[in-house]
């Protein structure tokens, strides 16, 4: 039952499982466990960066592709679901709609970017994506009228999913089941629902041709694999999912705007948190990209408690100030790179992984 | 004679200056082994990419059962049965020894791109994948990294792959170079079991003049990217043309040796 659901493809590592465990069953009772909008929205922005990371994994992971583009199919998602409901009203229709456009947008320019530079080498498609990505962001912030430019746009969402709304009168464990909470849950659900299909996908037969395809694309084609469709096919997949994580992104953010989907300080967060976590597991995206964001919200304040704490010593305190939290951030990304260069999943299973 | 299986037709290729191939015409039949011998830098490994699609060909055709597949890529040549073990060890290095094989077998499936099935359901895959990995006595390492292999175990391993594509035509390009002396006998009894089909078309690069001796029906002969000599082993070995391009001639100047 349990292997059906997770595609066979186990953490095989006890410390991995329990962390797994308790990253999701975190994410599952914060809303609850939590007071306060600062743990929910942390929990939220987890949830559908786990989907864009997982999905990034696919390419760079488990296709050996480096793409600069993922933030931009992100964007397409979020900017989909965002100025459908922006332009034609805040129901559930639209949001199907929105996230359709953003499916069909993302995976039409996925197979063009694909089928011209898939088939050169891996640098040129590099290059390609971050051209066609900077030209998208240049774009969206352009066509001021449409997109709402640098300031984005913000938007209403179905009365279901307002904060206002309330599905009874009463608490559960003494927390008012809003409409956040539902939208909240809806994120959840679906981050849950899309990483167990990543697992499917690259624990299928499919799936093994895309590690064949990073380990040597030469032999992969003289077994008759063609290339060329398996890296286009690959592409097109994973622009989906991030569209995905860009709807439901825009759904909790009742935003979306150029820093928040389509800047290229996103690109270098997604890339940071698949390294991170450990490239071609799947698992390392999810342990990932939690961690990053806990770190990105959560050293401040804690940086703020131990600059209290200094006080009184001379430098420390101001080197440990607050406003520093980027500085520290970094030495920590040097540093995990350097002792885990196969990503903390690579640390937790035993390098010799196959 | 039965129609020929693959068949080249005044095939060409040229790197700037350099014709490295040069207007080689040649038929292989089902059931022969056809060794293709020559000096080192003759243009065996290239003719060989010329026919398998890794390079293009400059000039002239190859032929699949009388239809011209010049123009298919190489994947599209494995599905039409073309199977080549490579010179230079050509595996997918952090991959398992197993998974080697069984991707090969899943490439000759009808269901290779399938995105919903798990890939361990297809036991029959991996049942297969474990039977060409007996053949070469590498069942033992299956989960090994191929990289962890040695030397002769990625020889077999290379082999095992070919043989898991069950292609019509197998090209096999020095299987043994770079051996230990007791690994040799497991590919040669391979290639001896195969012969046995009947039915096979197989062509083998080598350099071992016994090995040659033992299992070609027929002899190629290139030298310097031209073919020199064609036919019945004991009688090319013997003709003067393969003295000379292995040895040099006999008198004045040497023949170039690349």
């Amino acid at each position: 039952m349990l292997g059906a659901i997770l595609s066979g493809d186990f953490p095989r590592s006890r410390v991995l499982t329990v962390v797994l465990l308790a990253i999701f069953v975190g994410l599952a009772i914060t809303p609850f466990a939590i007071p306060g909008a600062a743990a929910i929205n942390t929990a939220a922005k987890i949830c559908y960066f786990i989907v864009l990371v997982v999905s990034y994994d696919l390419l760079l992971g488990y296709t050996g592709i480096v793409s600069f583009a993922h933030a931009m199919f992100f964007g397409i998602g979020g900017y989909g679901v965002g100025l459908s409901l922006y332009a034609l009203g805040p129901t559930w229709p639209v949001i199907l709609l929105g996230l359709a456009i953003g499916l069909v947008v993302a995976i039409v320019l996925a197979l063009l970017i694909g089928l011209l530079s898939l088939r050169v080498k891996a640098i040129f498609f590099a290059m390609i994506t971050l051209a066609v990505a900077s030209a998208f962001a240049i774009l969206a912030t352009q066509f001021n009228e449409f997109t709402g430019g640098e300031d984005g746009r913000s938007f209403r969402v179905p009365e279901m999913l307002r904060p206002g709304y309330r599905l009874f009168d009463g608490e559960v464990f003494g927390t008012a089941i809003t409409g956040r909470l539902l939208t909240y849950y809806l994120v959840f659900v679906s981050a849950v629902l899309l990483f167990l299909v990543a697992l499917r996908i690259v624990n299928s037969p499919f799936g093994r041709v895309l590690q064949a395809i990073r380990e040597n694309p030469m032999r992969a084609e003289a077994l008759g694999y063609r290339v060329v469709y398996y890296r286009t096919m690959a592409n097109c997949l994973a622009a989906a999912m991030a569209v995905c994580a860009g709807a439901m992104s825009a759904l909790w953010l009742r935003y979306t705007g150029p820093d928040t989907t389509l800047s290229f300080a996103i690109m270098l967060d997604i890339l940071l948190m698949v390294v991170i976590g450990g490239m071609g597991t799947m698992y390392g995206a999810v342990v990932g990209a939690t961690l990053f964001i806990v770190a990105q919200n959560y050293l401040q304040r804690l940086m703020g408690i131990a600059a209290a704490a200094t006080e009184g010593i001379p430098i420390l305190p101001k080197l440990l100030h607050p406003d520093r939290w980027l500085l520290f951030l970094g030495v920590l990304f040097v540093l995990s790179v350097y002792f885990f260069p196969t990503g903390i999943i690579g640390k937790l299973r035993g390098s010799n992984k196959a | 004679m039965s129609a020929p299986v693959l068949e080249t037709r005044d095939l060409t290729i040229r790197f700037g200056g350099h014709v490295a191939v040069d207007g080689v015409s040649c038929a292989f039949h089902s059931g022969t082994l056809t060794a293709i011998v020559g000096p080192n830098g003759a243009g065996k490994t290239t003719y060989f990419n010329i026919m398998s699609g890794q390079l293009p060909a400059s000039s002239g055709s190859v032929l699949l059962d009388g239809e011209d597949i010049t123009r298919v890529g190489v994947s599209g040549r494995a599905q039409l049965g073309i199977g080549r073990a490579f010179q230079i060890t050509n595996l997918f290095p952090h991959l398992t020894v197993h998974e080697n094989v069984r991707l090969a077998v899943q490439a000759k499936s009808g269901h290779a791109a399938n995105l919903w099935t798990r890939w361990s359901s297809h036991t029959a895959w991996i049942e297969r994948a474990e039977h060409y990995l007996e053949e070469v006595n590498l069942a033992g390492q299956r989960n090994a990294l191929a990289a962890s292999l040695s030397h002769g175990g990625k020889r077999r391993l290379e082999v095992a792959i070919m043989m898991a594509l069950e292609p019509h035509v197998f090209m096999f390009d020095e299987p043994t170079a770079g051996m230990s002396v007791d690994e040799v006998p497991v590919i040669l009894d391979l290639i001896h079991r195969l012969k046995g089909h009947g039915d096979k078309t197989i062509l083998l690069v080598e350099h071992k003049m016994d090995v040659v001796r033992s299992l070609a029906d027929r002899i190629v002969v290139l030298h310097n990217g031209r073919l020199v000599a064609d036919g019945d082993p004991a009688a090319v070995i013997a003709s003067p043309a393969v003295q000379e391009a292995y040895l040099g001639r006999p008198a004045g100047k040497a023949a170039a040796h690349g």
